[in-house]
């Protein structure tokens, strides 16, 4: 699918992450929930209750939807900054 | 001891701040975010302020209040997640965490500005992805400079005029703007005009916004209703009904809005009294002119006490910096009394539009209290159906929904939810939203790791 988002300064230097076990670059020092968006990145993780796909809705860490895991902890994808080698996952184990 | 503690740093929290530091006090500032700005003038220090072209002069007014920050004395504690706040004998403690790390850092007086939160707007589909608030757009170009590509905007509210009006400068205008209210509100908002009219900066604004969306030919279509989401995996389309047919925009993102709320989260953990605003309607904490609430030392200013936007927040945050000072023996009542004046003249002037603002861009009944199918609880995955039920089986407020289904209690702690409840029993009872209230709120206030919480040494060390 082609990504839903557009990157209007597009020439900030990019890191490599790793999204779901696939690398992924992404501008360094850049909020990771719009990062992720702007790579095309539809789907952030599948709810518990219904295994129902969720992306970020509020971005301002009121509405926990962009939730994923890095390094096995549980974070609003919305509150944290790309930096190299990160490790992000859909939170929840689920294969978003 | 620091004679006072900020708890956010929008427009409020920085004037109040730099007005607190001006008058001599010792004070620290925490906020969540990287950099000062709040969510108004979110990334205002970075990569904002390099959009000022696209995002308007409101916006980089910001930089003002940022600036006269950075030059003052003031403490400042960014990417903080405050997740604790405790009353004592000495004053007030926050419980935060930063880097993985926990500390606790103790106040004479605190003041909570924590702004607002969108308003929830329950529709069928709310949930798919590809659907968003207008403030997370605004975020998103604030922040991250990025736009979506087929972008539908839908609801009420001035927000989705300067949003669209955004999007349009960067040469990627929304396809169309759906909207809520009709040519009956703007009338029946008329007669509030006049009174308004000494906010007349703020409608001349919205005058122009209006024009300028007529300049880039962005599609308006106006008393939309039975909106809703279509997708499964992904929105791909809006449907609503207008002029008398059902029609339906097929677009990649839908940005929502119906105005925003106080966000009460900190001021309902501390139990301070809180009232229910008809007009706005929504909740806020019970205060006076100062910000003085009904828990001695703690004040409230800016939109988290009330909506009135950006610049009536840094005024209410200048007069509550005066009256905690004056309170702790910084000011004389006289001075305050002369200092406050300018600010409070300009405060009444900000606020004098809103009864013109929420009567003219009405939340819809179908939003406030949804169809039984429609989503309201996202977390838990409740409908509005199911909460009705459990009204009539005898839950009588939001905490006795707790036990029914847990309504409320996923991750975002009622965030997306709680005023949406509460209407929901109003309804089902025949009472009020003010008589419902609001369900309690218990720490932590944002969720902790038991790492943070293992780290946390008592006192005041602060990280």
């Amino acid at each position: 699918m082609k990504p839903a988002f557009r990157n209007l300064s597009p020439e900030a230097p990019c890191v490599e992450i790793l999204w779901d076990g696939a690398p992924l670059q992404l501008p360094n020092g850049a909020n990771l929930a719009g990062a992720l968006l702007a790579a095309g990145i539809g789907t952030f993780r599948k709810t518990p209750v219904s295994g129902a796909p969720r992306a970020p809705y509020c971005m301002m860490g009121s509405c926990y939807d962009c939730l994923v895991t890095i390094a096995g902890v549980t974070r609003q994808a919305c509150q944290v900054t790309v930096s190299a080698g990160l490790v992000v996952a859909p939170a929840g184990g689920s294969d978003a | 001891m620091r004679d006072l503690l900020i708890l956010g740093a929008g427009p409020a929290g920085m004037a109040a701040a730099t007005e607190a530091a001006r008058l001599g006090l010792s004070a620290t500032l925490l906020d969540e975010a990287e950099g000062p700005g709040g969510q108004i003038y979110r990334a205002i220090t970075t990569g904002g302020a390099s959009r000022a072209a696209l995002l308007g002069a409101d916006y980089m007014h910001g930089a003002t209040l940022a600036k006269d920050l950075m030059a003052s004395p003031v403490e400042q504690i960014f990417t903080a997640t405050v997740w604790d706040i405790a009353k004592s004998a000495e004053g007030v403690t926050l419980t935060y965490s930063r880097n993985g790390q926990a500390a606790q850092i103790t106040g004479k007086t605190l003041l909570l500005v924590t702004g607002a939160i969108e308003r929830p707007v329950p529709i069928p589909g709310w949930t798919l992805p590809g659907v968003m608030t207008a403030g997370a757009g605004q975020i998103l170009l604030k922040a991250s400079g990025i736009l979506p590509e087929r972008a539908v905007l839908a609801g009420s509210g001035p927000l989705l005029y300067l949003l669209a009006v955004q999007m349009a400068r960067a040469g990627m205008p929304p396809l169309a703007l759906v909207e809520t209210q009709s040519t009956r509100d703007i009338l029946r908002a008329a007669p509030l005009l006049l009174p308004g009219l000494r906010g007349w900066r703020t409608l001349l604004k919205g005058l122009g916004l209006l024009a300028e969306l007529r300049r880039h030919g962005v599609r308006r279509i106006t008393a939309a209703t039975d909106l809703a989401v279509l997708g499964t995996d992904h929105a791909t389309a809006l449907r609503f009904r207008a002029q008398g047919r059902v029609q339906e925009i097929a677009c990649a993102t839908v940005m929502l809005h119906q105005g925003v709320v106080p966000n009460t989260q900190a001021t309902r953990a501390l139990r301070l009294d809180h009232q229910w605003l008809p007009r706005q309607r929504a909740f806020a904490p019970v205060c006076d002119a100062s910000g003085a609430t009904s828990a001695p030392g703690i004040y409230v200013a800016g939109d988290g006490s009330g909506i009135a936007g950006a610049k009536a927040a840094a005024d209410a945050g200048r007069l509550a910096a005066l009256t905690i000072a004056a309170s702790l023996g910084y000011l004389t009542e006289a001075a305050r009394r002369a200092q406050s004046r300018a600010p409070a003249a300009r405060l009444s002037a900000e606020r004098a539009l809103r009864p013109f603002l929420d009567t003219a861009y009405p939340v819809p009944e179908a939003v406030l209290r949804p169809a039984d199918g429609t989503t309201v609880c996202r977390c838990e995955e409740i409908t509005a159906g199911q909460i009705r039920n459990w009204g009539r089986k005898g839950a009588m407020g939001p905490n006795q929904l707790k036990a029914f289904g847990r309504p409320g209690m996923g991750p975002c702690q009622g965030r997306s939810c709680a005023l949406t409840l509460t209407e929901l029993l109003a309804e089902t009872h025949g009472s009020s939203p003010a008589e419902i209230g609001l369900g309690r709120i218990r720490p932590p206030l944002k969720p902790v790791t038991l790492g943070e919480l293992a780290s946390l040494h008592e006192g005041d060390t602060p990280l």
